[in-house]
């Protein structure tokens, strides 16, 4: 089984980025596996202690994880990396 | 002719001014929050990008802006379990070595300071002034945490560097910016308790400025007033404004005066617009000891604009003054303050002028 990972396109205004397949995985392992392919999409999902930023999403398996990326052992089929919805 | 880099909440604008012409040459990042610019002795552009959800960013171009590339970005190391885990908010200043090409460094909230020798592809952090004893005192001023806003290099002997914290005082490296001191005997916390009021740690300068034409003399405008200082930022001394509010964030130095220098007053301390609504530039021009307000050309009515921090600056030759507000309004002024004419109504909210060589 592979994951299908796919990106808001606001993400896209800063990065060249394209919907891969990657292995399927734990959450950390998948997003591994998507930044050894786009090492700056690191920093923007990542913050300075590896923790998801605050205001970045993944949608997981259609479930949304907003913070604790370590408990997700498991991504199946789809993985989302958005935004949250801002104003001003 | 002048060109100068506008920061703001939706972009980078590059103005041009030849005479009372002005003319945006191109724009930048728009959509984005540039929070700092510079220029670096080579002549390449930096500028600092708060993406808000995806955290701070730097980009470098060595084409005056025809081409950006994503660089290095200041990280805060990684911290064990039981510290208080930081992550970098933003990137509040910019400063390049005067005489080398590539180096720079930049002040950040949480406040950290970093400098990098290849032109920004890699940042370290300054371990001294990270690690001080103390520094569970700092806390933030307009923002969660304490933040590095000034960074000056003494022109003639570069060892020699001061850098000002909202709200941890001002500091001192002698040896080029690895180890550091805090000293600014003077300044005033009127918001702090009576016996914590001259408490050098929880001083909250707003802006700290070197004269150009006097290396030795500094101006801040401080949460509490404008002071002055004769040794480099050591001891400070009160300047109060015989007319009007003392209160405000920035400060422009004349380039080759160290007596006169301007600021734009707001009425103190939450409430932050112009005094009666009506915007003026405060000029001293014999220390601090008066002042005279400029209104010409300003709006004096109704008027609600504030001038953040690095909003202000003055060209090499004073032959240009440049403010831009909080809600987007950007003047100028071509005889020294006396009178001031508006550039553009409509940008979106100011953060930094900078003047490019």
């Amino acid at each position: 089984m592979t994951v299908k990972v796919t990106y808001t396109e606001n993400l896209q205004r800063h990065i060249d980025l394209h919907s891969i397949q990657v292995a399927e995985g734990s959450l950390t392992q998948v997003l591994s596996y998507v930044f050894q392919q786009f090492p700056n999409l690191k920093h923007y999902v990542l913050d300075d202690q590896n923790r998801l930023r605050k205001h970045v999403m993944l949608v997981v398996d259609s479930n949304i994880v907003q913070s604790d990326i370590e408990s997700v052992d498991q991504v199946k089929s789809s993985l989302h990396i958005m935004q949250a919805l801002s104003g001003g | 002719m002048e060109k100068f880099a506008v920061s703001t909440r939706k972009g980078l604008f590059i103005y041009s001014q030849h005479h009372q012409k002005s003319e945006v040459i191109s724009e930048h990042f728009l959509g984005d929050s540039v929070s700092a610019f510079t220029v670096d002795a080579g002549g390449d552009w930096f500028a600092a990008l708060n993406t808000g959800h995806y955290g701070p960013k730097i980009r470098r171009s060595t084409d005056q802006g025809k081409h950006w590339q994503e660089v290095g970005c200041p990280t805060l190391p990684e911290e064990s379990e039981s510290d208080k885990k930081s992550t970098l908010e933003q990137v509040w200043t910019l400063v390049c070595d005067p005489s080398q090409a590539g180096k720079l460094w930049a002040g950040c909230i949480p406040a950290g300071l970093f400098y990098s020798e290849d032109a920004g592809d890699t940042w370290h952090l300054v371990e001294d002034l990270w690690q001080k004893p103390g520094r569970e005192k700092w806390f933030g001023g307009g923002f969660d945490e304490a933040g590095i806003h000034s960074i000056v290099i003494h022109p003639d002997q570069p060892n020699r560097m001061t850098l000002a914290i909202s709200c941890a005082g001002v500091w001192h490296s002698e040896d080029h910016g690895q180890h550091w001191q805090l000293a600014c005997k003077g300044l005033r916390a009127e918001y702090m308790p009576e016996e914590l009021a001259q408490d050098e740690a929880i001083q909250d300068p707003h802006l700290l400025v070197q004269s150009p034409s006097n290396p030795d003399r500094m101006w801040i405008q401080h949460h509490n007033g404008i002071f002055i200082s004769d040794d480099r930022g050591k001891q400070w001394k009160e300047c109060v404004s015989d007319v009007g509010s003392s209160f405000g964030f920035a400060v422009a130095v004349h380039p080759k005066e160290a007596n006169t220098a301007w600021f734009i007053p707001a009425i103190k301390d939450e409430s932050r617009y112009p005094e009666s609504a009506a915007l003026y530039v405060s000029k001293t021009t014999n220390d601090g000891s008066s002042f005279q307000a400029e209104r010409s050309g300003l709006p004096q009515q109704h008027c609600y604009d504030l001038v953040f921090r690095h909003a202000f600056k003055v060209n090499r030759d004073a032959t240009l003054l440049v403010f831009g507000s909080s809600t987007g309004n950007l003047w100028w002024s071509l005889d020294e303050g006396s009178t001031w004419q508006i550039v553009n109504n409509f940008l979106p909210p100011i953060y930094a002028i900078d003047f490019i060589p």
